[in-house]
């Protein structure tokens, strides 16, 4: 907890330093009978998050905050363990998207979390990854027109246009 | 009595059995719309305006303000029951009815979300008809200054409400209004701060993106890691008993949400601010004039009712200067004013006089509506509760494709839904180490509409900041919000000097 | 013997198939070209905006009149003031499905980025649908009812005279650059995001005049808020009669906004014809012919080369108006 504390504010001030040294692609001064100039507003703002940073650090050195006092490890073989799984699990069902489309990664998604993760059956599985698409492709394309990404799979999807609208 | 007259023949019109009918189906797609996260009002506002051509102007104004009315109860629901504010507005309401879920009373928080909405609604409806002309004058005099000003007093409300962490806190509130900066400049009509130079940023980070980020992704990393596989969810039960027990909330509250229903509304009317700022500012009063603050943001049943009844009456109040100045006040009237154009109504001063039918038909409908839509609610929250009832590796996934599907029905760039799933698990990282979230979420929001006021006014001035300060409406806002910003400091220094002599400092 | 009968099968599948692809596209030819899938209709703006509206009216018309076999829906792009929705146009994988509503940035945003590399001229034509047109406006308050009036005004007010409009080198600002200069004003221009919150600044006498669209100041000019000064163009308008036009007045200047359709670059023919054919049956139906007049629209129908060719003018136009304001360099 302690190092990720650190090597958290360093990485938050160099954001910051980041932020700064964009918003000067436009004047960040006081111009003068205008007010601010258009870089203003966002080089200040991250300024202070800058400074904010460098405060959390000075934190960290004098242990004055309670997650830089912490001696437990920021990820526990638990949390590490689910982050990897969780986290890696969404990355991949929005990677899907572009090849499959949304609504087959979803209940590709759904398969993977529930059965694999989840450990139910592949009855409750299955009896809430089938329908999923198929909600999701009538409420959203069918009744609202808003069109999910189909990624490759556009020749099935004219199909299914043209059945439903 | 002319008005009551003119009411009466109002009710006359929303009741006739196409209006009625539209007026249900409204509520109810309102609440469906408003409940699943990344839709919220404005997206079902604007995805149905095409049918409203179907009927005629008046049934299809009716039908769009009982959705948007559903909607703001909707809201109320992923707030609650999910943890993520399906709509800005409803962000205030997730600091109380989450834990509230959490504590496995979620019935309770959704009884008194859905009695503080009504309340709220209809006070604000009262305000409305009585008094609908007048006030719009009060709308054309906000300028920006005084827009200013109103923003700065919503910060002040807010400064107190999160993180033990001061430094965190300061950061998480720049990086939300840092974020809310990128894309273009309005004022100078030059892009900016484009991120790596990627053209996805040429547009602001919008607030849905950071909200599903943090809550729908973030949150519930969080969730899994913490509970260890284990269910946090609710474990409430829904009972006749339990139920009418709930409905003692409206009358226990009812200072919280009278006050919030003022302020709801007069927020709302004025321009360019909406419901958000209401439902904040609401809260913190709440906080700041009840008798156990320290119970706000671990379940206290007033910290959903203030908000709620606010940001129900800021959206009965954000219809007052579109229908009388052709003015919206928050971006789902903006939609609306574009069906009025569409059915070929002229919305402006004009309207009362030249379409007495068409305005009190609609005033009328509201009533209907927000009737309708607390009970239709409360019907339904049998059925929420049963929903939040799946086992936790069930409800989570879900939440995980609805927070993808949501997050690209927001904006329809896959850019975005990339950009969500890295703020959110860029938010679960920084939420381990007590780096608080929510005001960046709100920062998202009220900084677009803080950051062009402050410019405008100083162009206006030559540079002049004494243009806040001199004007008869944006000068006392501006006292009271740079008092209320230094309270928490007096506070702590006066318990300081109190404390001198070897206590504990607070 | 044995490799001959497989040449001769692989003749006989190869054959089959390029008949069959083109008896289908035989098939494809003979019909006219429609949208397969829902067609994408992108707008410059976020949701409420001009050009948002614009679109949800064309929407709502086409689905009144059943015009086009496959919906047709909005979808908001509004990014650096119409850069992301061309760069999105620009290199979109579907050009025959996607449509986009433009106005005047069409010209100026990549005449002032022009690392975005789109050009204007490179869009499928479909249809200009109308021009909006501007006027000068002032509130009732002020007493002021002509422009030699307002000249006057704001000669005496020097930098105080407040000129809001919709951001900085936007069509608004072009106007305010040649009225300061035809004039020898020296009015001070302060943008804001989109041309309602414009008009209810003069409206609430927060600024002293505008170049509003008449939709825009319509409900305020109606409930006698604020007064038209004159038009930027070529004749009076029937909505606004008691003003003149700047060329009365002796400036020869004439401006309109274009409320066109477009295709993505590289629309097949077929496609684009179909898109022709579509836009022709919007601008006939009595919504849009009502529209335009409650709106003051001007221009008409224009479609293919000779949309064009108006784009072309139109483009040489914006480029001397932005290298005389120092926007871009010459």
């Amino acid at each position: 907890m302690r190092r990720a504390e650190l090597i958290t504010g360093i990485l938050m001030a160099a954001l910051s330093a980041y932020l700064m040294h964009k918003s000067t692609e436009l004047p960040v001064g006081w111009i003068s009978g205008e007010g601010p100039g258009g870089g203003f507003w966002p080089f200040w703002l991250a300024a202070f998050m800058l400074l904010s940073s460098i405060w959390v650090i000075v934190n960290w050195f004098r242990r004055s905050s309670p997650p830089s006092q912490s001696d437990e490890p920021y990820m526990d073989a638990y949390a590490l363990k689910m982050f990897i799984l969780v986290g890696g699990g969404v990355t991949a069902m929005i990677g899907l998207v572009e090849i499959i489309g949304m609504h087959l990664a979803a209940a590709v998604f759904l398969i993977y979390y529930i059965r694999f993760l989840g450990g139910h059956n592949w009855k409750t599985t299955l009896s809430i990854a089938l329908p999923t698409p198929v909600i999701t492709f009538l409420f959203f394309d069918v009744a609202l027109n808003k069109f999910l990404p189909t990624g490759l799979m556009d020749p099935l999807y004219i199909v299914l246009y043209d059945i439903f609208l | 009595m002319e008005l009551l007259g003119l009411l009466s023949e109002g009710f006359l019109i929303a009741f006739e059995p196409l209006n009625f009918g539209l007026i249900v189906l409204g509520v109810v797609v309102g609440l469906f719309v408003g409940a699943m996260p990344g839709l919220g009002s404005v997206n079902g506002v604007a995805i149905l305006l095409p049918m409203t051509f179907l009927v005629p102007p008046a049934s299809a104004i009716m039908f769009l303000a009982a959705l948007y009315y559903g909607a703001m109860y909707g809201g109320a629901i992923s707030s609650i029951m999910l943890g993520i504010p399906g709509a800005s507005t409803a962000v205030a309401t997730t600091f109380d009815g989450r834990p509230l879920a959490i504590k496995g009373e979620a019935d309770r928080a959704l009884i008194a979300a859905a009695l503080a909405s009504f309340g709220g609604g209809t006070i604000s409806i009262v305000l409305f008809t009585l008094f609908a002309p007048p006030l719009a004058t009060i709308a054309l005099d906000f300028g920006d200054p005084e827009i200013f000003a109103l923003m700065m007093l919503a910060f002040a409300t807010f400064v107190g409400l999160s993180g033990d962490d001061i430094a965190k806190t300061i950061f998480s509130i720049c990086i939300g209004m840092v974020m809310s900066a990128i894309g273009f400049d309005v004022i100078s009509g030059e892009p900016r701060l484009v991120l790596f130079d990627l053209i996805g940023f040429q547009s602001k980070i919008n607030f849905l993106v950071l909200a599903i980020g943090i809550y729908g992704i973030g949150e519930m990393m969080w969730t899994i890691e913490v509970s260890r596989g284990d269910s946090m969810m609710s474990k409430a039960t829904v009972t006749v008993d339990r139920v009418m027990a709930n409905l003692k909330i409206f009358w226990n509250t009812w200072k919280t949400w009278f006050m919030a229903s003022f302020l709801g509304f007069f927020v709302g009317i004025l321009p360019a601010a909406g419901a958000t700022p209401g439902s904040l500012m609401a809260y913190g009063v709440a906080k700041m004039t009840s008798k156990t603050p320290d119970d706000f943001g671990k379940g206290a049943v007033e910290g959903v009712v203030a908000p709620e009844a606010a940001n129900n009456a800021a959206s009965t109040g954000s219809m007052l200067p579109m229908l009388t100045l052709g003015i919206p006040g928050s971006p789902t009237t903006a939609v609306l004013l574009g069906g009025m154009v569409i059915w070929g109504l002229q919305p402006g001063p004009r309207l009362f006089v030249d379409e007495i039918d068409f305005v009190w038909g609609l005033i009328a409908s509201l009533y209907a509506a927000n009737l309708f839509a607390a009970l239709i609610n409360i019907a339904f929250i049998p059925l929420f509760l049963w929903f939040l009832k799946t086992p936790f590796t069930i409800l989570a996934p879900l939440i995980f494709v609805l927070s993808m599907v949501g997050g690209y029905a927001a904006t329809e760039r896959m850019f975005d839904v990339w950009l969500m799933l890295i703020l959110g698990v860029g938010g679960y990282l920084l939420r381990k180490l007590d780096y608080p979230v929510a005001p960046a979420v709100l920062a998202i929001v009220l900084g677009p509409i803080t950051e062009p006021a402050l410019r405008q006014s100083l162009l206006i001035s030559d540079g002049d900041l004494m243009v806040f300060f001199n004007r008869p409406i944006s000068g006392p806002i501006m006292i009271t919000a740079i008092i209320l910003l230094f309270l928490p400091l007096f506070q702590a220094l006066w318990r300081r000097m109190r404390n001198k002599g070897g206590a504990t400092a607070g | 013997m044995k490799a001959t009968l497989k040449k001769v099968m692989a003749l006989g599948v190869a054959v089959g198939l390029v008949s069959g692809f083109a008896a289908v596209s035989g098939k494809d030819a003979q019909a006219a070209w429609e949208p397969k899938k829902p067609v994408q209709f992108v707008v410059m703006a976020g949701k409420g905006g001009g050009a948002d509206k614009l679109a949800r009216l064309i929407q709502s018309i086409i689905e009144k009149h059943k015009l086009s076999p496959k919906p047709v829906t909005p979808v908001n792009k509004p990014g650096g003031s119409g850069a992301e929705a061309l760069v999105y146009m620009k290199n979109h994988k579907d050009p025959d499905h996607a449509i986009m509503v433009t106005l005047n940035s069409f010209y100026t945003t990549p005449l002032r980025q022009p690392r975005l590399g789109v050009d204007p001229l490179a869009f499928a034509p479909i249809a200009r649908m109308a021009e909006d047109t501007f006027l000068l406006w002032v509130n009732k308050d002020s007493g002021i009812t002509n422009v030699d009036e307002f000249v006057k005004a704001a000669k005496a007010a020097g930098n105080k005279w407040v000129m809001a409009g919709t951001g900085k080198a936007s069509e608004d600002n072009l106007l305010t650059d040649f009225l300061n200069a035809a004039y020898g004003l020296n009015m001070k221009y302060v943008p804001y995001k989109g041309g309602g919150k414009v008009a209810k600044q003069l409206a609430g006498n927060h600024a002293n005049s505008t170049v509003n669209n008449p939709s825009e100041q319509l409900g305020f000019y109606e409930a006698g808020k604020t007064v038209a000064l004159a038009a930027f163009t070529d004749n009076r308008l029937p909505l606004f009669k008691s003003a003149p036009t700047f060329k009365e007045l002796g400036k020869d200047f004439v401006y309109y906004m274009q409320r066109s359709v477009v295709g993505a670059p590289g629309m097949s023919k077929d496609a684009l014809a179909f898109y022709q054919g579509l836009f022709k049956k919007v601008f006939a139906t009595s919504e849009w012919q009502t529209y335009r007049t409650k709106k003051s629209l001007q221009g008409d129908l224009l479609q293919g080369d000779a949309l064009v060719d108006y784009w072309k003018r139109e483009n040489e136009v914006h480029r001397k108006m932005l290298v005389k304001m120092g926007a871009i360099k010459g």
